[in-house]
C-alpha cells in the first residue's frame, strides 16, 4: 500500500460508494487481494477432509476476500463498518452472509461456534482513533476479546495486515496474547519492499495436532534474521513472536513479572510447540514486563 | 442473511446478560436454491441451537422441522433436505433482528443486518 487510506478518514466515510466500486473494479486490487486470502486461508490450517466449514471474515469490504473462501468450499459470515463496500458485496451476490458492524465494538456472536477467522487488509484501521469516543486499545481488547470467545477451541485466525509502524504490530500482537490467543506473526517476503506480507496467525485455546503452527514458505527453521539478504527473495518467510518488540517500548512497563515467571512462560510455549529464543542470561533482563 | 447466521449472532449490546436468540421481524423472505453439502450439515449440528431454529424458521414461514432434534436423525436424507432449506435457503430480506433483553432493533435492509451499536451501547 503506497498510501495509507486509514489516515485519511475513518472507513465507513473513505469506503463510500465512488471508492468501493473503485476498489472492486480494480483488477490489480482482486489481484492482490485475492493472493493475500488464498495465503490466509493456507495459514488457516483447516483439516483437509473436505467438510465446508463455518468462517469469518471480519472487514470483509466488497467480499473479494469472501470469496476466496466460497472457492475454498466453506461458509462464511462476513463483518463491515462500510455500508458501500457491503452494498458491492451484495450486488456481486457473495455466497456469505454479510453484516453492517464495526469490529471495535466486539463480534455479535454466540461462544464456541466459528471454525476460523480471516482478516484481510482491515485490523490496523483499528489502531485509529476515528471519534472522540474511540480509544484504540480499548477497541482492539474488545475486538479479540470477542473473536476468542466465538471461536472453537484449536481454531485460528489469520489476519493480513499492514502495520504502521512496530509501535502498531506490538500493539496490535499484544491486544491478541491479552485475549488468550497463542501465536505469532509469519512474514513473506520479508526482504522485498514491494511484496513483503504480514500474516498474524493466532490459536484460540491449546493448539491440538490439526491446529499446530504450519511451516512457513521458505523458513529454514534456523535463522530469522531480518538483515540477512537473501538471493531467492521470493520464497523467504520469517517468523517471529511477540517477544521481538521495540526496545523503547519495552522499559516503559513497569509491572515487572520477573525472570522466573518468563522462563516458565516460555516453558509452556515451548510445550505447546511454539517456537520461542533459548534462555540465556539475557532473557528477561530489563523487560521484565513482557513475556 | 440466512438462519445459519441468525443461529450463531447473539446481542452484545451493553449490559446484556443473554442475547441470544435476537427474535426475526419478517417484512420481506427470499428463498434460494442451494446445492446441499451433508457433511457441513452433520458438522454444524452439534453447534446449532435447534429450538431458536425451529423457532427463527417458523417466523420465516417455514414450519416443517421437528420441534426436537438429536444427531441419529442426521442419517435421515428427509431430514437433511429439511435442515439445509431452513439454514442455508431462507434469506431475511428485510426486516429486523430484537435484541430479547432491551427489545433494540437491529435493522435489516437488502438483506443486510445493521449490527452497529450506538456509543452507549458499547
Ligand atoms: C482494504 S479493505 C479490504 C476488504 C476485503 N477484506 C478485501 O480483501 O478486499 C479494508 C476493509 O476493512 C473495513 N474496516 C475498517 N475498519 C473496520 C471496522 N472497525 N469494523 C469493520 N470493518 C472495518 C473497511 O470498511 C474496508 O472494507
Amino acid at each position: 500500500m503506497s498510501s495509507r487510506p486509514e489516515l485519511l478518514a475513518p472507513p465507513e466515510i473513505f469506503y463510500d460508494d465512488v471508492e468501493a466500486r473503485k476498489y472492486t473494479s480494480s483488477s490489480r486490487i482482486i489481484e492482490i487481494q485475492s493472493k493475500l486470502s488464498e495465503r490466509a486461508v493456507e495459514l488457516l490450517a483447516l483439516p483437509d477432509d473436505g467438510v465446508p466449514r463455518l468462517l469469518l471474515d471480519i472487514g470483509c469490504g466488497s467480499g473479494l476476500s469472501g470469496e476466496t473462501l466460497t472457492e475454498n468450499g466453506h461458509q462464511w459470515i462476513g463483518l463491515d463498518i462500510s455500508l458501500s463496500m457491503l452494498n458491492i458485496a451484495s450486488e456481486r451476490e457473495v455466497e456469505g452472509d454479510i453484516l453492517l458492524g464495526d469490529m471495535g465494538q466486539g463480534l455479535a456472536l454466540r461462544p464456541g461456534v466459528i471454525d476460523g477467522a480471516i482478516s484481510i487488509s482491515a485490523v490496523q484501521w483499528l489502531c485509529n482513533a476515528d471519534k472522540s469516543s474511540h480509544e484504540p486499545k480499548l477497541r482492539l481488547k474488545a475486538f479479540f476479546g470477542s473473536l476468542y470467545r466465538c471461536l472453537a477451541r484449536g481454531a485460528r485466525a489469520v489476519f493480513q495486515v499492514y502495520p504502521e509502524n512496530l509501535a502498531q504490530r506490538e500493539l496490535i500482537l499484544r491486544s491478541a496474547m491479552h485475549a488468550g490467543f497463542a501465536g505469532g506473526v509469519v512474514v513473506d517476503y520479508p526482504h522485498s519492499a514491494k511484496s513483503r506480507k504480514e500474516y498474524l496467525v493466532l490459536t484460540c485455546g491449546p493448539p491440538s495436532l490439526t491446529t499446530a503452527t504450519p511451516k512457513a514458505k521458505g523458513e529454514d527453521g534456523e535463522s530469522c534474521s531480518e538483515d540477512e539478504v537473501s538471493e531467492d527473495e521470493e520464497n523467504q518467510t520469517v517468523r517471529f513472536s511477540d517477544r521481538q518488540r521495540p526496545r523503547k517500548k519495552q522499559k516503559v512497563n513497569k509491572k515487572g513479572k520477573g525472570r522466573e515467571w518468563v522462563l516458565r512462560k516460555k516453558e509452556q510455549m515451548r510445550n505447546k510447540g511454539i517456537n520461542v529464543p533459548p534462555n540465556t542470561k539475557y532473557t528477561a533482563r530489563k523487560r521484565k514486563a513482557r513475556f | 442473511m440466512r438462519l445459519l447466521t441468525h443461529n450463531m449472532l447473539s446481542s452484545n449490546i451493553k449490559g446484556v446478560s443473554n442475547g441470544f436468540p435476537l427474535r426475526i421481524e419478517v417484512e420481506k423472505v427470499i428463498e434460494k436454491e442451494v446445492d446441499c453439502n451433508p457433511d457441513f450439515l452433520i458438522n454444524m449440528f452439534a453447534k446449532i441451537e435447534w429450538k431458536a431454529l425451529v423457532d427463527a424458521a417458523r417466523t420465516m414461514g417455514y414450519a416443517e422441522l421437528p420441534e426436537e432434534a438429536e444427531s441419529s436423525m442426521l442419517d435421515s436424507d428427509e431430514f437433511l433436505r429439511k435442515f439445509h432449506h431452513a439454514l442455508l435457503e431462507l434469506h431475511l430480506e428485510e426486516g429486523a433482528l430484537v435484541c430479547p433483553e432491551t427489545g433494540r432493533k437491529f435493522p435489516v435492509n437488502k438483506g443486510i443486518p445493521n449490527m452497529l451499536l450506538h456509543e452507549d451501547e458499547v
